[in-house]
């Protein structure tokens, strides 16, 4: 049959490198400034925290007597706390702590709200109902008290914490990708993957969760910025990390005791936390506004 | 018309680009024509081809993106371009006015349809609301609109399809515009409703002499409205003449080979052959140095690759743009001779073969919940849609069934019925031997790869996470067990078997154009070697090139691996072309059923005889009884007419006995039944609708 449609040759490359993968990959980044500024935020943070070690004398428990409730000094150059403790090596310990508390309760957040998300939006009916209320009556409750209730319940520890944020943040997820899901689930190739008696699992999480990837990123870029947030406020509950480890929230707290003797102790830890949470909400505000401009 | 000197509309050396993120690209170049008082002219050609483009940029509405380049509009006489935004804004008021295709969205869905009709005439010509309303009524009566007062005070959703474009077109010629632009009015309604449109059209033209420019890719369409076409190709007019002309000697290569590629109705895949047109539209950002249509061209040359053709009157009144216009015109290309019947399927195979799906009193219903505060919590009176009701037919092995019937008639769910995506609620279903009631989640995997379906939308078939290889490859592994390394090279052999090379196994679904995708698709449903593959308008959301190159397809893999078809389709030539049997449908009931060729003549189901009556055919040597149109709307299928559902719209309605009993089936011939309560030898007393000029040249 030579008489057809014959494909032609055409200019796009077949296979295409690792490399240019990545550059495609990252191309929305480099292309926004705002994302730009807010990566630079969020990386400032986190080579802080990774080579923390590196960038300070002194241990984040280490007591000067001499610096108690000192401001800014040659020693210590954002002043030390009540107890005399360096408050630059406890805000970039504190760092190692939230940088891995954030992303690790939104991605445990992610694993549950994602697929109850996807198990309500794609089997519907009775299904989707109870899953849904039953959401819906975790959103009812204010975030904060649902925190306080948790953590009273199980007592104050990080692995709570991640516990905590995770119930806090699912519903929503779930409610994201519920309405992904929905539109998703009519498109033909869903039909065509039900045609190959497909388990409804597969089309899940292969056919329908790779195409929703987009919103649930940038979702999840703004939820770990709250994390942050969340997991401050716990700290200056008191319901955070257990004293005396370097924990933001708590600095602040213990901080405020004194602060008309030294405000430094409360001004450098909250703004490690605004500058995280700005950047990392700039951050996925700009992605996303570059991912929707390619729609 | 001579007497009038200056043309309503002239356009000259128009060129137009839209700012892309490569840069400029051009959209139209060197696009001229002029249109008189009272003419129509026809834009015609493919998806991407400018001919919107040409429309928004008469009226300077381009996005914001596009520029005019070139060139110089003229308007009764007065330049266009260099207008100021208020200027251009009054004329497109006063003067000119354009209807579009989607109807529901040029009209306002908060404002009465009266509303929306007199503030035309309360803004632009400062007439009272009174002497607006009277206007009104006359301008909807002259639209034929039932009922005109009624249909002042409704909202824009509360009319149907045709109903809304006859309200945009009332809007559109309320001011009496010296030039009404029309970009595809019909191409969104079904052809019943796109028949009365047309006739519409063709009436005001004569009543108002008013200036149309008719922008359509259906041929069919622009044969019956206009009186003077353009053929536009990426952006360039190729050929130009009276509609006989076009028609009846087109000269282009691009012409020929457009109207070739259409099935013409009442041809057969037994007595013609679809050449496709080979290639793809070049992208704007790449033309060929040359002839634009050179690289697809067969009579193509050296010379036309080198220089470029300019648009010259060959014959008095018909433009071309071909250097070898003269000499084309009369080697008409036609397959050569030997290679008919090796093209075509070659004959009707026996019948004798026993059938492979049986579906017997399929009913599927939608449940859907009342309006009542009690439905609320689910206690009142259940309704039903009926979307399929009461269907029984039969496919056999390696034979085609074409389902043909106008949007909402539950094609698609009797589709959806067949494979399992539905559940009927009564009936029975039977694939093989084997009961197939049960949803397609409950069937035996053997089962499910006997039965696969290929999609409408090219765009969704089609999951844009992966590559064509991993999709054609997934049934592969789950059907057949095929190991990993032995997958790689049967997806090759498969893409092969859709004329598509190993380059494509890597790609994106983003990176392949439409037939490519839809091409992508049908392997995809072949790879398991089905024994049936459902066909749900495969090729209505293709352009016509391409439409022919996919029909080809299927056609050569039913032959190859004996694949029973069901093809559904709204477009009755190619039903035609395409099934053995034919199945018409009307509110999810079979109304005629039986051999292809025996729909297509007499006797006819009243509605099988308005449906063809109502295609619009680009044949002028094609007689077609023009008369028949349905008045109304389709019934709602919650609540659907009780004796024949076809009684409320019916040109030759008996009496009571229609709106009470259900009609008789008839047999009118071997397997061909009528559903209907008029008389078999009434029935056959009916004309001919169509009636094809004998074209000796191509049947074999």
């Amino acid at each position: 049959m030579a008489i057809g449609e014959q494909a032609s040759p055409s200019g796009i490359a077949t296979c295409r490198s690792l490399g240019q993968h990545f550059r495609d990959a990252i191309a929305p980044i480099l292309a926004s400034k705002v994302a730009l500024v807010g990566l630079g935020l969020v990386s400032f943070w986190i080579l802080v925290a990774i080579f923390a070690p590196l960038m300070t004398p002194y241990g984040p428990l280490e007591q000067d007597p001499e610096a108690m409730n000192l401001g800014p000094s040659a020693e210590h150059p954002l002043g030390a706390d009540h107890l005399g403790r360096d408050l630059w090596t406890r805000l970039i310990y504190g760092a190692r702590t939230i940088l891995v508390l954030a992303p690790l309760s939104v991605l445990c957040a992610l694993a549950v709200g994602t697929t109850l998300g996807l198990i309500g939006g794609y089997f519907g009916g009775w299904i989707d109902e109870v899953v849904m209320r039953v959401l819906d009556a975790i959103m009812a409750f204010p975030v904060i008290l649902l925190y306080l209730i948790i953590i009273v319940a199980l007592g104050p520890s990080a692995i709570n914490v991640v516990i905590a944020i995770t119930i806090a943040g699912a519903p929503g997820i779930a409610r994201l990708v519920r309405s992904l899901t929905l539109d998703i689930r009519t498109r033909e190739y869903i039909a065509a993957a039900e045609l190959r008696g497909e388990n409804p699992f597969y089309i899940m999480f292969v056919e329908i969760l790779p195409n929703a990837r987009g919103p649930i990123i940038v979702d999840a870029m703004l939820r770990i910025g709250y994390a942050v947030f969340a997991i401050g406020t716990l700290g200056f509950l008191g319901l955070g990390l257990p004293p005396p480890a370097p924990d933001w929230g708590s600095m602040v707290a213990q901080g405020r005791l004194y602060i008309w003797i030294n405000p430094w102790a409360v001004l450098w830890p909250s703004l490690a936390i605004s500058s995280l949470v700005i950047g990392l909400n700039l951050f996925a505000d700009g992605l996303r506004e570059e991912t929707m401009r390619y729609q | 018309m001579e007497n009038i000197k200056t043309p309503v509309l002239r356009v000259e050396n128009l060129a137009i680009s839209y700012k892309m993120r490569k840069g400029e690209v051009s959209a139209v170049r060197d696009v001229s024509f002029e249109i008189y008082r009272g003419e129509a002219l026809g834009l015609v050609g493919e998806s991407g081809c400018g001919k919107s483009t040409v429309a928004f940029g008469i009226v300077n509405f381009l996005d914001r993106n596009g520029r005019i380049l070139n060139g110089s509009i003229l308007f009764q006489g007065r330049e266009l371009r260099g207008r100021s935004e208020e200027e251009l804004r009054r004329l497109r008021g006063n003067q000119i006015s354009m209807v579009y295709q989607d109807p529901l969205a040029a009209l306002n869905p908060c404002l009465r349809i009266g509303e929306q009709l007199s503030e035309v005439l309360i803004v632009h010509r400062g007439l009272s609301k009174e002497e607006a309303y009277e206007k009104c009524i006359e301008m909807l009566k002259g639209v034929y609109m039932p009922d005109p007062e009624e249909m002042m005070l409704r909202y824009p959703h509360q009319l149907s399809g045709g109903q809304q474009q006859r309200v945009v077109i009332a809007i559109a010629l309320l001011n009496n515009p010296a030039l009404l632009i029309m970009d595809e009015p019909t191409t969104a309604l079904d052809v019943t409703v796109e028949a009365g449109v047309l006739d519409l059209i063709a009436e005001l033209r004569r009543k108002f002499d008013t200036t149309i420019l008719y922008i359509s890719h259906n041929l069919g369409v622009i044969a019956y409205v206009c009186d003077k076409v353009g053929v536009m190709y990426t952006g360039e007019i190729v050929e130009q003449a009276s509609v006989e002309d076009i028609f009846l000697k087109p000269m282009h290569p691009y012409t020929q080979a457009l109207m070739r590629c259409v099935p013409k109705l009442g041809e057969s895949k037994e007595s013609s052959y679809l050449p496709p047109i080979p290639g793809r539209v070049p992208s704007p950002t790449n033309l060929p140095p040359g002839c634009i249509f050179a690289p697809r061209c067969q009579h193509a040359r050296e010379s036309c690759r080198q220089k470029h053709p300019e648009l010259r009157e060959v014959v008095p009144g018909h433009f071309i743009c071909c250097h070898f216009a003269e000499e084309i015109a009369e080697a008409e290309w036609q397959p050569p001779e030997g290679l008919v019947p090796e093209l075509t399927t070659g004959g009707r195979r026996e019948n004798a073969s026993e059938p492979i799906l049986q579906v017997e009193h399929v009913k599927t219903y939608y449940k859907q919940r009342g309006k009542s505060l009690i439905s609320l919590f689910g206690l009142g009176k259940k309704q039903y849609v009926k979307a399929v009701d009461d269907v029984s037919f039969a496919v056999t092995k390696g034979h085609t069934l074409g389902i043909v019937g106008e949007s909402g008639c539950g094609k698609s769910t009797l589709a959806k019925t067949i494979v399992g995506l539905e559940s009927p609620i009564s009936g029975k279903l039977e694939f093989l031997g084997f009961d197939i009631l049960a949803p397609v989640s409950k069937r035996d995997r053997r089962l499910i790869k006997e039965l696969q379906m290929v999609f409408q939308n090219p765009d969704s078939t089609l999951n844009p996470s992966f590559s064509v290889g991993y999709q054609i490859g997934r049934p592969l592994r789950r059907f057949r067990k095929v190991s990993r390394n032995q997958g790689r090279k049967e997806v090759i052999r498969l893409l092969e078997a859709v004329r598509l090379d190993e380059s494509y196994y890597n790609r994106l679904p983003r990176q392949l154009s439409g037939g490519e995708k839809q091409r992508v698709a049908l392997a995809r449903a072949i790879a398991g070697h089905p024994k049936l593959v459902i066909c749900d308008e495969p090729t209505s959301s293709l352009d016509v090139s391409v439409q022919a190159a996919i029909l080809n397809l299927l056609l050569d893999l039913q032959k190859e691996y004996d694949i029973a078809m069901i093809f559904i389709s709204h477009d009755l030539s190619v039903i035609r072309f395409f099934s053995d049997y034919v199945a018409v449908m009307y509110l999810g009931k079979v109304c005629e059923i039986g051999p292809a060729e025996a729909i297509y003549s007499p006797p006819y189901h009243p509605y099988t005889e308005a449906l063809l009556s109502a295609v619009p055919i680009p044949d002028s040597s094609a007689k077609q009884k023009r008369i028949i149109r349905l008045g109304g709307m389709v019934p709602s299928a919650l609540n659907p007419p009780s004796g024949c559902y076809f009684h409320t719209r019916c040109p030759r309605k008996l009496g009571d006995i229609c709106e009470e009993q259900d009609p008789p089936r008839q047999i009118a011939g071997k397997e061909h039944y009528i559903y209907c309560h008029i008389p078999l030898k009434e029935l056959c007393k009916m004309e001919a609708v169509v009636t094809l000029a004998k074209n000796t040249k191509g049947n074999s």
